[in-house]
């Protein structure tokens, strides 16, 4: 997976989830990081109604040659990151392809409709299952229940940063993701969102190291 | 990084900026004296970024009352010499309308430069739009930038065009491009020590004998664009396939023929300028074109423009067929016309046209693959944050007009609260238009009585709203003897655009102590009725909403309570859980009442135990659902 992603030309990453998660200052996040690293970058991002509870995605495309647009094709993500289950599923129907890498926080966020009980909410198991049997690989990441564990639930986004490092599907190293984290986030939470990155770190690394043996 | 990276004084330096920020530093690079703007997705960080940084280098800001207001201001400042932005998105640009074809008449002085967003798609907007139609019947020359880059290198094109014409100019931008991030190349911040002159004897008017003037500073602008290198083309030098695009457009355009391998066959022809058309560049162009494709967002409006041009001149051109929104050929999803552009709907077109077969880069899922998953997933509607105080509203009003008895109408408009049009709202709302519509039509239903329209009217109008478009209707109903019930929902802030400060917070958009101008102040000098209420105590909210409905005439109710979001930034609420034990479960007869009707994401159904559960991830502590459980199995934690 890492080689092909490296070949690649541009490398395209959607990070979704639900208004509210943090989409938008991962999106910064792993732009920055790629800028660090002399890749260029370009990005879409959704606000405003869609920030209200709604589903939300960022595109990230990483080149070095030709400049492309914000949007990526359909069938052409290489990477989704996904703070929601339901999200990161929803995106690989319209840009999933068989070598896309998937990294999901376990953590669902009920649709109002499941809420009402108009709609039902996929059994997380059957949803995994079926994803693996599409797609190249599945990290499912309990981030936002790494995050509560360090009182703050909401820094889920910056495990899954971690996470997406840990999973190798990005030429970058943590160091490099580290130190954009440091100039991005505010000076009172640094040292919350660092540790939050290394929990997701370490339980991507844990996960592809199991999955080796 | 942000804020930081707009203020670099590093030339030649290249930093990630979205679209928004770039074309602020477009205009702190041409030294702008005076910013304006009303908030609005997808234009509002041009105005908080340079209100964030204007004292760095001493320039105005203000977030005005309303986008009229708010041209206006920098008209004034444009008047004297000084060089002005205003900014707003489309749908702003109806408000601002009536001024900007009154002053393009008599035209202006210092670079006066107008950004529009368009939201192609709607993703922060109930509609889509298409601003250089309104530009190009005022009259107003339009850039349309492509990437971030070149958002920041057109706004400071567009401060020399604005004195080279002594007219105002347009910036269009789309959601693609304020919302996108790319690497921008910085250059000098110009700043200049101008003193704003106003001498006695100049004037700015609009008569209609200007029309000639306006006519010629398009003529003088359309001879600076058949020159610009904005204009350029790309690819075969000769084609029978030429793609006409602007603004986003150029980038799917390249990237679609790039990875079908046709740069050798095809031409793309980008245009930055598409109102008034370089029609001599336009024309060279179709020169030994068989085939035209026009990529563009939203409306064919470069379409129209060529194809017009095309019928004055098909003498000396070659017989050519044209592909585009207008024929119907160029449409994603939603159909032509509708939605946003994008590679895929480029390269849809371009493999038609050459029988190029596309080999994506990786293997796509299985059509039957992809279908089974999409069958799992439930959709997910907008819902308002966990602890909206506008669901607590909502509830209110639902609950007043439920017990009034005699199918209450409600009307509402724009903001965070037109999800009271949605399932997250109770679907309350029967009308949703424009800012300030509500109030009006809630005046003219309410004179309808001798039609036998007999129901109560309620309109909801946001704090923000009451100030930019609700005041006028107000009077208007007072005058005329309108009977109607107007709430005015007071979170404190212009919430959906990113919590922008309007007349009623106390601070101005640098951030200043400022005079608060108070909603009930305000509307008691008007002679009404009103009423203040915590949507939070739901139980006396109600009895003030039945109370007011009931009373003859205009009153106004203000439902005052901060935005969860806001809160949730400023102090830690207190904790609220289920006792597990008193909830009773599918026999409660409540019928899960806390997920099922009140709808708070926060409130959710623990299958496991078949109890109420509160995700303590997203509940920020409004408590209303405590007051709401019928077996008090909601509580604050610790009591």
């Amino acid at each position: 997976m890492q080689g092909e992603t490296l070949l690649k030309e541009p490398v395209n990453l959607i990070i979704t989830g639900v208004g509210g998660q943090g989409n938008i200052l991962v999106s910064e996040i792993v732009a920055q990081t790629g800028c660090s690293q002399e890749w260029k970058v370009a990005v879409g991002e959704s606000y405003g109604l869609s920030q209200r509870g709604g589903a939300v995605s960022s595109h990230v495309r990483l080149f070095q040659h030709q400049e492309y647009g914000p949007i990526i094709p359909e069938a052409e993500a290489d990477v989704i990151l996904g703070f929601e289950p339901l999200e990161a599923a929803r995106q690989v129907v319209d840009y999933g392809h068989k070598n896309t890498c998937l990294i999901i926080n376990s953590h669902p966020i009920y649709p109002i409709g499941v809420l009402r009980g108009k709609n039902k909410y996929p059994s997380l198991e059957l949803l995994f299952k079926r994803l693996r049997e599409m797609v190249a690989e599945v990290l499912i990441i309990p981030a936002t229940k790494l995050a509560s564990q360090l009182g703050e639930p909401v820094v889920q986004n910056v495990v899954m940063v971690g996470a997406l490092a840990g999973s190798g599907c990005l030429p970058f190293r943590a160091d490099n993701f580290i130190e954009v984290i440091k100039k991005v986030v505010p000076s009172k939470v640094r040292a919350l969102n660092e540790k939050a990155f290394y929990l997701g770190l370490e339980e991507a690394q844990k996960i592809k190291s199991l999955k080796s043996f | 990084m942000g804020w930081q990276d707009i203020v670099r004084k590093e030339p030649g330096k290249q930093v990630l900026l979205n679209g928004n920020e770039a074309m602020a530093r477009g205009a702190l690079e041409s030294g702008v004296h005076f910013v304006s703007a009303y908030p609005g997705s997808p234009s509002s960080e041009v105005t908080d970024v340079l209100a964030q940084v204007s004292k760095n280098f001493n320039f105005y800001v203000e977030w005005s009352v309303n986008e009229i207001v708010a041209l206006e201001g920098a008209a004034g400042a444009s008047f004297t010499g000084l060089r002005a932005l205003c900014s707003m998105k489309a749908d702003g640009l109806n408000v601002a309308y009536d001024f900007l074809t009154s002053m393009n008449l008599g035209g202006c002085r210092g670079g006066l430069v107008l950004m529009v967003a368009d939201d192609p798609f709607g993703h922060s907007s109930l509609k889509e739009y298409d601003s250089r139609f309104l530009a190009a019947a005022a009259w107003v020359p339009v850039l349309e930038p492509s990437t971030v880059q070149e958002a920041r290198d057109m706004v400071k094109w567009a401060f020399t065009l604005s004195e080279q014409i002594k007219g105002p100019v347009i910036v269009r931008s789309v959601t693609r491009v304020s919302h996108s991030r790319g690497i921008v190349m910085l250059g000098d911040i110009e700043q200049t020590v101008q003193e704003a002159d106003f001498k006695p004897t100049q004037q700015f008017h609009t008569f209609a004998r200007f029309h000639q003037e306006a006519r010629e500073r398009l003529k003088r602008a359309e001879e600076l664009f058949a020159v610009s290198p904005f204009n350029f083309s790309f690819g075969a030098e000769k084609a029978d396939l030429t793609i006409f695009t602007c603004g986003t457009g150029w980038l799917y355009a390249k990237e679609a023929v790039a990875t079908l391998q046709l740069e050798d066959q095809v031409k793309i022809v980008r245009l930055g300028t598409p109102f008034p058309l370089p029609k001599q560049f336009i024309l060279n162009h179709l020169a030994g074109a068989r085939q035209v494709v026009f990529v563009e967002e939203t409306r064919p409006f470069l379409e129209e423009k060529v194809l017009a041009l095309y019928a004055l001149h098909n003498e000396n051109l070659s017989q050519i067929k044209f592909y585009g929104k207008a024929t119907g050929h160029v449409a994603g999803l939603r159909g032509p016309e509708c939605g946003e552009m994008n590679t895929d709907i480029v390269r849809e077109i371009m493999v038609e046209l050459t029988g190029r077969p596309y080999h994506a880069p990786a293997v796509p899922l299985a059509k039957e693959e992809k279908k089974s998953l999409q069958a799992l997933l439930p959709p997910r509607d907008y819902v308002l944050c966990p602890g909206c105080p506008h669901r607590a509203s909502f509830w209110v009003v639902k609950s007043a007009l439920a017990l009034e008895g005699n199918n209450g109408i409600v009307t509402g408009d724009i903001g965070c609260y037109s999800m009271g049009a949605m399932e997250t709202g109770f679907n309350l709302f029967n009308t949703l238009h424009c800012m300030g519509a509500g109030a009006g039509i809630a005046g003219g239903l309410s004179k309808l009585g001798p039609y036998g329209f007999k129901q109560p009217v309620v309109t909801l109008v946001g704090d923000s709203t009451f100030y930019h478009s609700v005041i006028p209707a107000l009077i208007n109903g007072r005058w005329n003897k309108a009977n109607f019930l107007c709430i005015v929902l007071d979170n404190g802030v212009t919430a959906m655009t990113g919590h922008q400060p309007h007349p009623g917070s106390g601070k101005n958009a640098v951030g200043e102590e400022a005079e608060v101008i108070s909603i009930e102040e305000v509307a008691k000098s008007l002679g009404f009725m009103v009423k203040v209420s915590d949507p939070f105590c739901y139980t006396e909210a109600i009895q003030d909403v039945l109370e007011l409905i009931r009373l003859p005439g205009l009153k106004i109710l203000i439902l005052r309570q901060p935005c969860a979001l806001v809160v949730g930034r400023e102090q830690k609420r207190r904790k609220v859980i289920v006792r597990q034990e008193l909830c009773r479960g599918d026999a409660c007869g409540c019928m899960r009442f806390c997920t099922t009707v009140w709808g708070c994401p926060a409130n959710v159904w623990d299958k496991k135990r078949e109890a109420a559960a509160i995700d303590p991830a997203i509940c920020v502590g409004c408590g209303v659902c405590i007051d709401l459980c019928p077996s008090g199995a909601i509580v604050w934690e610790g009591e």
